[in-house]
């Protein structure tokens, strides 16, 4: 070594900011508040501009000059995956719009209260120019505090809604008491205990609290923990680090917990949440975790994971949409830090027992 | 990496910056006219102007070799001559115009969502007819002889005589038909898709073809001089499909020409008018001039890291004019 160096590497990185261009998807049954929200997002004085896609049906009254109407035109991939379904009509009016490259600064796509979100996030994913130059940031859901219950009921499109949010506005919630609120909420958590809830009256929500969100960037999946304790407008929890059995057989009965929260079970759609302490094996977990999709992915609504490999001083994160799987080395693992597996899966009739035995049979 | 030590003709290159993307690129007269993702369009060459002719961006573009043709997402269709004078066609309000085709006579086809138009001439006098299709319309084209008009959609594409009364002629194939062409000699028909592929099909008797192999999707598409090739982009080399022969390319392999640096494809293609020659422009914004008979390369454009959008020469092949992604618009006179 020589002298005066003290065994330091001096090395010059490129660096490359991403220039892609956010897209937040806005879900929501019918009449729940996607519009009035999509106006508060459009009002706020944030300084940015936004391309605004709405459906060719929804209620109109949107104050921009950059909006399309869409048409929903949901079509299969020729690549033999039958729940590969894009949006057709985003392809096209995305690339339309990034002529204007530079004239905005962001994508909301509004759908249709009847809409599946998956294809909308799996257009992100499977066509490889939107993909360059636009990324998926988060699906927002609107739920109307008061009708919700209903919806979960009559409409699969409503919980696919929830089921698929990284974000709930629970809308209107003057309309309902405490009580109601908490019930609706312990409905969404029975379906969906990641997505963060805001609850708001007329969508009154920190826009910051929406946009931006990075909700589908496998760098930013930081940890996967749900989120029993609301953060809403009013009250702000933290240091909430209980690692809660929410699989657990409460059939047909309710209890409280902690928060006050009810707990229910959804006989119909159902997160799984799957953790080892002991190291994985790659060479075991990715044909697995492939195949598990290949095969469950028309009931997969959403996957995340962070991973422990052997003999790996990285972490491996893992994000997918149905049949979509998308996963890389995120970062060295800190020192102290806890080297556990997590994945966790929101989805449709899922066999938990047979799913949680080929994870734990991943193990190195 | 090897360096490639090929015979350079960008000394001749003349650029300038058009202040947006270029979206298309057509020759009126002798110049050049530059369609970009702004709404303008710049003439370049003999003549020189430069038009606002679109609020927005202009989504397609073609051309007759008189005028320029340019439809916009502020719904308007503008033709514009080689003195700057534009007159509009179609004025829709809100609604993007995204595909537009020039046919016989002065025809002109153009779609706004599911719906394609055609305006031309019956028994003398001009009539407007429209076709709506199953879903968005991917692609226009006008066959080379006939008024006839392929509409490109989901699962296939159809074939309409718009003056006729017979129920539209379907070619089906399952996935989403993005772009349509006929060849030159109207026997086939040929599509592009959302996957990396390109389909066809062979009038007389519906046969399919299906030309495959692509690491990303086919955009830009441009028949040889002499007909006998279809030089397509979406691979790192320039890929030729044989149709010299009454099958076309069915059951043969493509010539594989001018393969570009590592990890970049080619993104637009245009065949000399008049020789065995091919422009392709390169994801970099690298663009070769090729020899199809010996595959021999000649330097036209430096990469500089912008994808080349737009490809055109002139009718004399005298002069190539290319546009890239960043804005700039280049002339090389040959």
């Amino acid at each position: 070594m020589r002298p005066g160096l003290s065994g330091r590497i001096f090395i010059a990185v490129w660096f490359f900011m991403s220039e892609k261009i956010p897209v937040t998807v806005l879900t929501g049954y019918l009449g729940a508040g996607k519009t009035t929200l999509l106006n508060r997002i459009l009002s706020e004085p944030h300084g940015k501009k936004y391309a605004v896609i709405v459906n060719e049906f929804g209620e109109i009254g949107i104050d921009n000059d950059l909006v399309v109407g869409a048409d929903e035109e949901v079509f299969e991939m020729n690549n033999g995956c039958i729940c590969c379904t894009v949006r057709g009509d985003l392809i096209r009016i995305i690339e339309g719009l990034l002529k204007r490259k530079g004239q905005f600064d962001g994508i909301l796509v509004e759908t249709t209260g009847l809409a599946d979100p998956a294809p909308v996030a799996q257009t992100f994913f499977m066509d490889e120019d939107i993909g360059a130059k636009t990324a998926l940031d988060a699906v927002i859901t609107v739920a109307d505090a008061k009708w919700l219950k209903d919806r979960l009921k009559d409409a699969p499109e409503a919980k696919n809604q929830i089921g698929f949010a990284d974000i709930i506005l629970l809308n209107k919630t003057d309309l309902v008491s405490p009580d109601e609120l908490r019930d609706v909420e312990g409905h969404i958590r029975a379906i969906n205990p990641y997505a963060r809830i805001h609850r708001t009256k007329r969508c009154d929500v920190d826009i910051n609290s929406l946009l931006g969100q990075g909700a589908f960037d496998l760098q930013r999946i930081l940890e996967i923990e749900p989120a029993f304790l609301e953060q809403d407008e009013h009250e702000h929890h933290h240091g909430h680090d209980h690692d809660h059995g929410h699989n657990h057989d409460h059939h047909g009965h309710d209890h409280h917990h902690g928060g006050g929260l009810k707990h229910y079970h959804d006989e119909e759609m159902q997160s799984i949440s799957l953790k080892t302490e002991k190291p994985l094996d790659p060479d075991k977990f990715l044909p697995w975790v492939q195949e598990l999709s290949a095969n469950e992915g028309p009931k997969i609504l959403r996957l995340k994971g962070i991973l422990s490999f052997r003999n790996d001083p990285q972490r491996f994160v893992i994000q997918g949409v149905h049949m979509v799987l998308d996963g890389d080395h995120q970062r060295d693992w800190k020192e102290g830090e806890k080297r556990d597996s997590r994945l966790v899966l929101i989805g449709r009739d899922l066999d938990q027992k047979k799913i949680e035995e080929g994870f734990l049979a991943c193990a190195a | 990496m090897v360096a490639v030590d090929r015979p350079s003709l960008t000394n001749k290159l003349v650029s300038f910056e058009a202040g947006g993307e270029i979206i298309g690129v057509r020759f009126v007269r002798e110049s050049a006219a530059f369609a970009t993702g702004t709404g303008e369009i710049l003439i370049a060459g003999d003549s020189e102007a430069r038009i606002k002719a679109h609020k927005g961006a202009i989504l397609a573009v073609t051309g007759d070799g008189e005028r320029i043709f340019t439809a916009g997402d502020d719904g308007r269709i503008v033709a514009v001559d080689i003195e700057g004078e534009q007159e509009t066609l179609v004025e829709l309000g809100n609604k993007w115009i995204d595909n537009l085709a020039l046919g016989p006579d002065g025809a002109l086809a153009w779609s706004v969502g599911k719906t394609a138009f055609v305006r031309g001439k019956k028994s003398g006098k001009t009539s407007e007819r429209s076709l709506d299709a199953v879903s968005t319309v991917g692609g226009l084209a006008f066959a080379p002889k006939g008024f006839r008009l392929a509409i490109a959609h989901y699962n296939g594409a159809t074939l309409w005589f718009p003056n006729a009364d017979a129920s539209p002629e379907k070619f089906e194939w399952k996935g989403s038909h993005l772009g349509v062409m006929f060849s030159p000699d109207g026997r086939f028909l040929i599509t592009t898709m959302q996957e990396p592929a390109l389909h066809g099909w062979r009038l007389a008797d519906g046969q399919h073809m299906r030309m495959s192999g692509y690491p990303s999707r086919v955009r830009s598409l441009s028949f040889s001089a002499d007909e006998k090739w279809l030089a397509t982009s979406g691979a790192q080399e320039a890929i030729l499909w044989p149709f010299a022969t009454r099958d076309g390319p069915m059951g043969k392999e493509p010539m594989i020409i001018a393969p570009g640096v590592k990890n970049e494809k080619v993104t637009a293609v245009a065949c000399h008018p008049k020789q065995a020659m091919l422009a392709a422009g390169y994801g970099d914004g690298m663009v070769l001039l090729v020899r199809l008979a010996d595959a021999a390369e000649v330097l036209a454009r430096r990469p500089d890291g912008s994808p080349v959008t737009a490809l055109a020469w002139r009718d004399d092949g005298k002069l190539l004019a290319l546009g890239t992604e960043g804005g700039s618009a280049s002339l090389l006179p040959l």
